[in-house]
């Protein structure tokens, strides 16, 4: 049974999945907490896939690929807040917008390069085993940032999720810490790319959450169980890519969905069998 | 709690017009109300009671005209005005303990980094108990009742220490009993001098139990005393059709308005209602 734990970690490139995995699992994981109860999922997503144009556009310039991915989702960001302020057009469908633009000039500008689709595939789903020494200490540091911002603020946070009036009367800026939000959630994607892929980057950022949401009462135990179920499911999901010769990404998601699931079903207050209960009870 | 008492607050407006894009909601508002004061803001569905409790919080800019406290315009880091939301405005599935909204209430005195230390913690503490839910400190705020949510929103108003207090439409949404129990803490604040501006539909409780009213309809048509503000005259002219006049009463229709406005009827409730929770005491 050890042998069956370890074995996979003979390999040093397998010692730098499991690293990257974890890391990507625990930080999409605790950042989704916000994605799930600001009901930002739809914008994870167009994030996500705004990052395409970006890659596209700094490969063609010979430029560090995640430093584009990065300023894409910025810019992409800037824009969703532009078009739906002030009741120009309406947040979802500014997103929808700018989603679907990205994501069509990030193939268009892929499709200029023939060389270029086995990238794409990588960027699309990641590629978790190709992980090098370098990626692996970008990835930590960018973690290490985005969760030392989250918890030195983490009181700011949570008061303008919950309450952005309060947040406004008490001088607590709302409109620079959902800045600040997306500007964190445009690095936690960029560190995801890497290992789930853009496809698979936007469930990461909602589905831990979401079932963490269904398990926990506060918001700091949201996030620890968030991170927990993140990491589980990201270790899981390479041992199951390494025994069952499976696509890593996808295995990791699965899993994280087959958690919710039972969480779904079962938890003690929000869960589907608690609720029928209560609802028999009355 | 009378350590908790801090100076009534004179609050005045002076021409005050506010407005959401290009059209003012409210226009040129002047009123004054005097030190510790309770006063009930009434008028029909979009007669701009948000609107001015918006204006007062600064969630709204003041278009023209001014608001002073204490002489002085309001703002701040520790700003002395609260508001307690209507209902439908929070997010009862956020998870967050009855203790941990509370605290916000202590947010605007910390600074970015630091932590509530042990005499915010007291605060939070004396808060919870004036509105008699210390028990249900642990508890989430979707397991509540509707009572018991808005004595926790009451709660972390207190804990911000106001000295103006805002409440937009307490009435609405909870039963006779939380209305009862809402109006009794009304009158120990009262004893506390801490000044307090009530919004409401409920037009008979606005003239029976508050001393001052101010009856709007995009502007202010008169405040006073509710012998002096409810005549035939000003309510025809607030409500329009929607009053009539039976013998020596009014009956004002403020059902089904027709349009999504502020009124009762869309109330969501995600809420359990809970029969199986402690009742207030």
């Amino acid at each position: 049974m050890i042998a069956w734990l370890t074995d996979p970690f003979a390999f040093e490139f397998m010692q730098r999945a499991l690293m990257a995995s974890l890391i990507v699992g625990v930080l999409c994981s605790v950042i989704g907490t916000f994605v799930v109860l600001r009901a930002m999922a739809f914008l994870g997503d167009a994030l996500a896939h705004a990052i395409l144009p970006g890659v596209a556009v700094a490969y063609l310039l010979g430029a560090n690929l995640l430093l584009g991915a990065l300023v894409a989702a910025v810019l992409v960001a800037v824009g969703i807040g532009l078009f739906s302020r002030r009741g120009g057009v309406k947040e979802d469908t500014a997103i929808g917008i700018l989603f679907a633009a990205a994501l069509a000039l990030g193939v268009l500008l892929m499709s200029t390069v023939r060389s270029y689709a086995t990238d794409l595939t990588h960027i699309l789903f990641g590629n978790v085993l190709g992980v090098s020494a370098g990626d692996l200490w970008l990835t930590g540091v960018l973690a290490v940032i985005v969760l030392t911002v989250l918890i030195l603020f983490f009181k700011e946070f949570q008061l303008a999720s919950f309450d952005p009036v309060l947040a406004h009367m008490l001088g607590k800026r709302p409109e620079t810490l959902r800045f600040a939000m997306l500007i964190l959630l445009a690095l936690t994607i960029v560190v995801g790319l890497q290992t789930v892929g853009v496809v698979l980057v936007a469930a990461m950022l909602v589905t831990p959450a979401a079932t963490a949401y269904l398990l926990t009462r506060r918001l700091a135990a949201m996030m620890v169980v968030s991170a927990v179920i993140g990491a589980f499911s990201s270790v899981a999901g390479l041992y199951a890519s390494y025994y069952l010769d499976v696509a890593s990404g996808a295995a990791v998601v699965l899993i994280a969905t087959a958690a919710f699931l039972l969480a779904y079903v079962f938890a003690p207050r929000r869960g589907l069998v608690a609720r029928r209960a209560l609802r028999r009870a009355v | 709690m009378s350590s908790l008492a801090p100076a009534a607050a004179h609050l005045s407006l002076e021409n005050v017009t506010v407005g959401y894009d290009g059209r003012p909601a409210l226009r040129d508002v002047t009123m004054s109300v005097p030190h510790g004061a309770q006063v009930a803001i009434v008028g029909p569905n979009g007669a701009g009671k948000s609107t001015l409790f918006k204006a007062l919080v600064g969630l709204l800019p003041v278009r023209a005209g001014r608001v002073l406290l204490h002489g002085r315009p309001p703002g701040g880091q520790a700003d002395p005005i609260a508001y307690v939301p209507q209902r439908e405005e929070i997010d009862w599935g956020f998870p967050v303990t009855v203790h941990d909204v509370v605290m916000m209430g202590r947010y605007g005195r910390l600074g970015w980094f630091k932590r509530p230390g042990a005499a915010d913690r007291e605060v939070v503490a004396r808060c919870l108990d004036e509105l008699g839910i210390a028990e249900l400190e642990r508890r989430a705020i979707g397991e509540l009742s509707g009572g018991q949510q808005q004595r926790v929103f009451l709660a972390r108003a207190l804990a911000q220490e106001p000295h103006v207090l805002l409440l937009d439409e307490p009435f609405t949404g909870v039963d006779v009993n939380a209305r009862e129990a809402l109006l009794t803490l009304l009158a120990r604040l009262r004893d506390q001098g801490i000044t307090i501006l009530v919004s409401t539909h409920d037009m008979e409780t606005a003239a029976e139990r508050f001393e001052l009213v101010a009856l709007l309809n995009g502007r202010l048509i008169a405040y006073g005393p509710p012998p002096e503000v409810f005549t035939p005259e000003h309510l025809t002219e607030a409500f329009g059709g929607q009053a009539l006049f039976v013998g020596g009463m009014v009956v004002i229709d403020q059902c089904c308005p027709g349009h999504v406005g502020d009124g009762e009827a869309h109330r969501h409730s995600h809420e359990p209602h809970g029969h199986d929770h402690a009742g207030p005491r």
